[in-house]
């Protein structure tokens, strides 16, 4: 008989995902916030995007290769993932050197230390983004001007939650201080402030810029709507679900519109500054791409929703009280550590049982 | 539209091989084989000896208990033995062998096509002529089906369901029997809920299937049968699992082991089932015969074929124009939870509903690596269970955790092993592990 | 420098102060325990195996302590001479055991046993165990996924993957039994360890019968008895068709393995028996024919290998002095 007879247990037929083509999707969905980088800050994107990739897949190739002395891995693209996300978290124009480190940590000591894909309990672009951040602050915070000529002008040093930290700092201080010269310190504080230092107009914020990429930032952040649109195909293909994305954007839009409902001021605080906080920084690009990475976020619906509360009421936490302007690298990598427990408590919902 | 709560997948449904060709009746085999165990529960007792001359229809091995099932000779002829002979799995097993004479029915049997509708028989009558036509579950879980009709005391049954879903892909022996024997599954309905002594029964089907839809709703109407509702479900595997069908249908959830479909008041009969019933209860005609789908993308022409119990599974295949050329997997049933067969001559059995031949690449299973906690996997289980986890403690072997995270309630519908982009043999171990702790558990009840 | 002075009498300070919390919460908690518990775990190999039955070697050490009969109890990995010392350390009288070993059943190997199909499942005897036959004709023969090899903690039983059956190292095996649970088809078995490692057991557990035995396997028992009838110290029994030795009653005369007409009964570290007739270098030549089939000393058979015999008889006789080779180096 030409037949050659294959055994196994069901099932025996299989879906068309695999672990190369949800990397490749990931990739994909990132294009278009790419593509908008390139067009803001030139080509030099492209070299940076460059640069971290190759290293990620150099480094993990030769760690698989010599110290796990395991099958290649390079192939699944996890390595390019990193590499990309790390990329999109830095900002133009830093050393190439740095990334290279930056590269190193991600990939050699965030993920193949702990065997590979699947099995490291923390981000790896994440973690090698905020090392350099601690290791190298000033590079890791000068952001230079679009090289594009005429595009926006909205573009200076600091970036939104930057200016906005520092001006929110400038407006504490000299409360603080007027409060020491007022006896009555309430009515006094409100009163000389409302003169002297105006705290950050958050109304004023040229919010459709952010949207589209005229805001300063790291190369991957600044192009919100772009990111929107990777979201939209990840949900499409599958390759992620709503749940954590929608988790940390609508509890980060809770917490600023409580916190603005507490700051009394006007009306327009209301909605300016949750959307500010919502379109700043990383917040989209975070919540998209960074808190859903796989192998550090929740296997069940619930412990995602709970996931994504955390790393938003974190972020905001960071953003409003902590030393940093943007807190939400730090946010995850916390909840990045909870994610076994939340495995361990948090079970999904028994067929059959109330 | 109606579906099950949680989990479920979307798998190509590849009916259309087969859904077409209307169901043709094998030629006779000049031998037939019958496994005596072709049901849940104990084997049957043979009731013949070498050399015995046996009718078509003629009770042949007797229900050794309540749990079991009788077996009636398919063909006339001579009793060549019983003996232990391989299986579809190439496992020996207790089989009557018969060779064939010609085509001579016992007395008594109707075999006129006639449709009879009315049935004035008392439930218990009705549950007893199933149960001496040895009647199981057609769709591939083989429970007999007069132990399943038997309320027990202090439990009620409310509906009826009737299981057209036939949701594993490829197979259309359902489809084409609700197609063509519509009239027959009618009334058998009504016998059934005659039996339970219930007011409504439902017919579910999946909206795959509109014509089929369609045509039971017009017979229902037609034929005036009362209580009887044609139920459209959408798409989504396994909505054919007894207990995802039920929540699908009247929004109740079984709840886990020992609880059964009776605990919420429905009793499942498979499509195929209830004709049986039907051909049963009013045609006197025991369970000898039965619609088995033959398909598969290289198969060269795909086919419902009527064919005789203990017909060899290799002359259904040639029939249907062979295998193809190289690497294949032959499966009794579907591609999602069939079984793959070693011994193509190994004979039809009543829980037999289709022969899929996967061939080429897709014989062979993807490549596996490592899991990449994509949760893939938790949101597909339709009974909220985390496979991953299952699978990677029964690999471990550490049967206590697999059993307090619930590894009993698997219905190894193989959801995640088909969602999983590891390519991981996740239900090969969950498998295993609920066989493991299964037995663990019956130990330790033998033990008090 | 006040700051300096202030900082280092805080420190101190705190550190007396956790020193003694520390100490009365010692003191408060502290367990007592048979110290000899804490010896008898230090002479123990420290394996944790559980081939004693226990979870490991801490809860047998409690168990020898606490125990007054200490006769059941018995260390497989230390064997005789650790069972002795913990039994004179705690005075007690030492449980005897002969040595045993791991011993695999089964013949099958890839030549003798044709392969019908391929297993595409998950790599475990035990998942392809519950689905089917195997990828045999024999539904009792070794399925060769290395449940064993995976269930071995001492690194003794390895599959080798020419033969597709697993070899067990005897110097290395502590017959903990392990790889005797983890065999779904129940190949393994422990028998009695002879000096050398020399053995004679029955490498088969087929309880069919002869003729479906012999379609699926040339190397399988068919449970002809001839055996059974040979041996003068009643230590093979038939039953189901399958001959059995036992390893406490045997012997090693060796007159069964002459006996055998299809060479399921294995010799591992000795010669067998020169026969009467002509001493035939193909033992398994014409097997099925010729029932009283004619080995000779393994020497003969190396010296005269495949140059006449076909590559497919010729593997079976080669496969003694292989092993014999195997033994005598360790």
């Amino acid at each position: 008989m030409a037949n050659k007879f294959f055994v196994s247990p069901s099932p025996h037929i299989h879906g068309a995902q695999s672990t190369q083509k949800i990397m490749a999707d990931v990739i994909i969905a990132l294009l278009p916030a790419f593509c908008v980088s390139v067009a803001v800050y030139g080509w030099g994107v492209l070299a940076l995007m460059a640069i971290s990739i190759a290293s990620c897949v150099l480094f993990e190739y030769l760690i698989q290769k010599f110290f796990i002395k395991g099958e290649c891995t390079v192939g699944n693209l996890s390595a390019v993932v990193t590499g990309l996300l790390l990329a999109f978290n830095l900002p133009l124009g830093i050393k190439w050197w740095i990334v290279v480190i930056g590269a190193f940590v991600a990939i050699a000591i965030a993920k193949m230390t702990f065997g590979g894909l699947g099995k490291n309990p923390f981000n790896p672009a994440l973690v090698g983004r905020v090392f350099l951040l601690v290791a190298y602050p000033a590079q890791m915070t000068s952001f230079p001007a679009p090289t594009v000529e005429g595009f926006v002008d909205a573009y200076s040093g600091a970036t939104p939650l930057a200016a906005a930290k520092a001006a929110a700092k400038k407006f504490a201080e000299h409360a603080s201080e007027v409060a020491d010269k007022a006896a009555d310190a309430a009515s006094g504080a409100t009163a000389a402030t409302a003169e002297a230092v105006k705290d950050f107009d958050y109304a004023s914020v040229d919010f459709t810029g952010m949207l589209t990429g005229a805001m300063s930032g790291s190369v991957g952040e600044i192009a919100t709507l772009a990111l929107l649109l990777g979201f939209v195909y990840l949900l499409w293909q599958k390759v992620i679900t709503w749940h954590i994305p929608v988790a940390v954007l609508g509890t980060m839009g809770v917490f600023a519109f409580v916190v603005a409902l507490c700051k009394g001021g006007d009306a327009s605080l209301l909605w300016s500054f949750p959307l500010f906080h919502l379109l700043a920084g990383g917040a989209v690009l975070g919540a998209v791409y960074m808190a859903t990475d796989y192998s550090t976020s929740p296997m069940t619906v619930r412990g995602m929703v709970i996931y994504g509360i955390g790393i938003g009421v974190i972020t905001m936490c960071i953003r409003l009280w902590g030393a940093y302007p943007e807190g939400m690298s730090f946010a995850i990598l916390i909840m990045n550590s909870v994610v076994p427990l939340l495995n361990k408590y948090v079970k999904p919902k028994r067929f059959g049982v109330k | 539209m109606k579906t099950f709560p949680i989990g479920g997948i979307h798998p190509s449904d590849e009916k259309k091989w087969s859904k077409g060709s209307a169901v043709e009746t094998m030629p006779l085999p000049d031998t037939v084989t019958i496994p005596l165990s072709q049901h849940i529960g104990a084997p049957a007792v043979a009731k013949v000896a070498k050399g015995d001359k046996v009718l078509t229809g003629q009770l042949i091995a007797e229900a050794a208990s309540f749990m079991s099932a009788n077996i009636h000779s398919p063909i006339s002829g001579t009793v060549k033995s019983v003996d232990m002979l391989p299986n579809a799995q190439g496992l020996r097993q207790m089989m009557i062998t018969i060779v064939r004479e010609g085509d001579e029915w016992v007395e008594g049997i109707d075999r006129s096509t006639e449709l009879v509708r009315e049935c004035d028989l008392t439930p218990a009558e009705i549950i007893e002529r199933i149960k001496n036509a040895g009647i199981v579950g057609m769709g591939g879980a083989t429970f007999p089906t007069h132990v399943k009709l038997s309320v027990p005391a202090g439990k009620k049954a409310e509906c009826l369901i009737i299981n057209g879903v036939e949701c594993e892909p490829y197979l259309t022996s359902d489809y084409r029997t609700m197609l063509e024997f519509g009239e027959r599954l009618v009334v058998g309905t009504t016998i059934l809920k005659r039996a339970l002594g219930v007011e409504k029964a439902f017919i579910g089907v999946e909206n795959n299937k509109p014509d089929a839809v369609a045509h039971l709703r017009e017979l229902v109407a037609s034929m005036g049968a009362e209580g009887v509702t044609v139920v459209p479900l959408k798409v989504r595997y396994p909505q054919g699992g007894e207990k995802q069908l039920i929540a699908a249908v009247t929004g109740r959830q079984v709840p886990p082991p020992p609880a059964l479909p009776i605990d919420v008041g429905a009793v499942v009969c498979n499509a195929s089932t209830t004709v049986a019933v039907y051909d049963a209860v009013q045609k006197n005609k025991p369970l000898i015969e039965r619609v088995v789908t033959v398909t598969g993308k290289q198969v060269a022409s795909p086919k419902n074929l009527l064919a005789r119990m203990g017909t060899p599974i290799s002359s259904l295949v040639a029939f249907a124009g062979g295998l193809p050329e190289g690497d294949v997997k032959v499966l009794n049933g579907g591609p999602m939870m069939g079984r793959a067969m070693v011994n193509p001559d190994a004979p039809v059995t009543k829980g037999c509903s289709g022969i899929t031949v996967i061939s080429g690449a897709e014989a062979h299973r993807v490549k596996e690596s490592a899991c990449i906690k994509c949760a893939k996997c938790v949101s597909a289980c339709p009974m909220g269970l985390e496979p991953y986890f299952l699978s990677k403690l029964s690999r471990k072997k550490a049967w206590d955790v697999v059993e307090a995270h619930n590894v009993t309630d698997c219905i190894e519908c193989g959801s995640c092993q088909y969602t999983c982009p590891a390519g991981l043999p996740l239900l090969d171990y969950i498998r295993l592990g609920k066989q493991t702790v299964m037995g663990i558990i019956r130990a330790r009840a033998a033990k008090k | 420098m006040d700051i300096l002075i202030y900082t280092v009498l805080t420190l101190c300070a705190l550190g007396v102060l956790a020193a003694v919390l520390l100490y009365f919460v010692a003191r408060k908690f502290k367990v007592e325990e048979d110290p000899r518990i804490d010896e008898v775990e230090k002479m123990l190999p420290g394996a944790n195996c559980g081939g004693c039955g226990f979870a490991g070697c801490r809860a047998m050490a409690e168990a020898l302590v606490v125990r007054d009969d200490i006769s059941e109890l018995f260390c497989p990995v230390g064997g005789g001479d650790t069972m002795k010392s913990v039994a004179s350390y705690l005075g007690k009288a030492a449980p005897e055991k002969e040595p045993r070993v791991a011993t695999v059943r089964c013949g099958g190997t890839c030549e003798k046993r044709p392969r019908t199909n391929t297993f595409d499942g998950a790599s475990s005897c035990a998942v392809a165990s519950s689905l089917y036959v195997g990828e045999t004709g024999c539904a009792f023969g070794c399925l060769g996924y290395g449940d064993c090899e995976a269930a071995c903690a001492f690194d003794a039983i390895h599959v080798n993957p020419e033969t597709g059956l697993p070899e067990v190292d005897a110097d290395k095996c502590t017959a903990c039994g392990a790889c005797v649970k983890a065999c779904p088809k129940n190949i393994i078995e422990l028998r009695k360890k002879w000096p050398k490692n020399r053995a004679i057991y029955v490498s088969c557990v087929s309880k069919d019968k002869g003729a479906v035995v012999m379609k699926a396997c040339k190397a399988g028992c068919i449970g002809c008895g001839k055996c059974v009838k040979v041996c003068q110290f009643d230590a093979i029994t038939l039953e189901n068709n399958l001959a059995f030795i036992d390893s406490d009653k045997c012997r090693l005369c060796r007159k069964c393995v002459n006996e055998c007409p299809t060479g399921a009964i294995n010799i591992i570290g000795l010669a067998p028996l020169p026969k009467e007739p002509k001493p035939a270098p193909a033992a398994k030549l014409s097997a099925s024919e010729t029932p009283a089939a004619k080995p000779s000393a393994p020497e003969a058979v190396a010296a005269k290998p495949s140059a006449e015999t076909p590559a497919k008889q010729d593997n079976a006789p080669q496969a003694a002095p292989q092993s014999v080779d195997n033994k005598q180096e360790q």
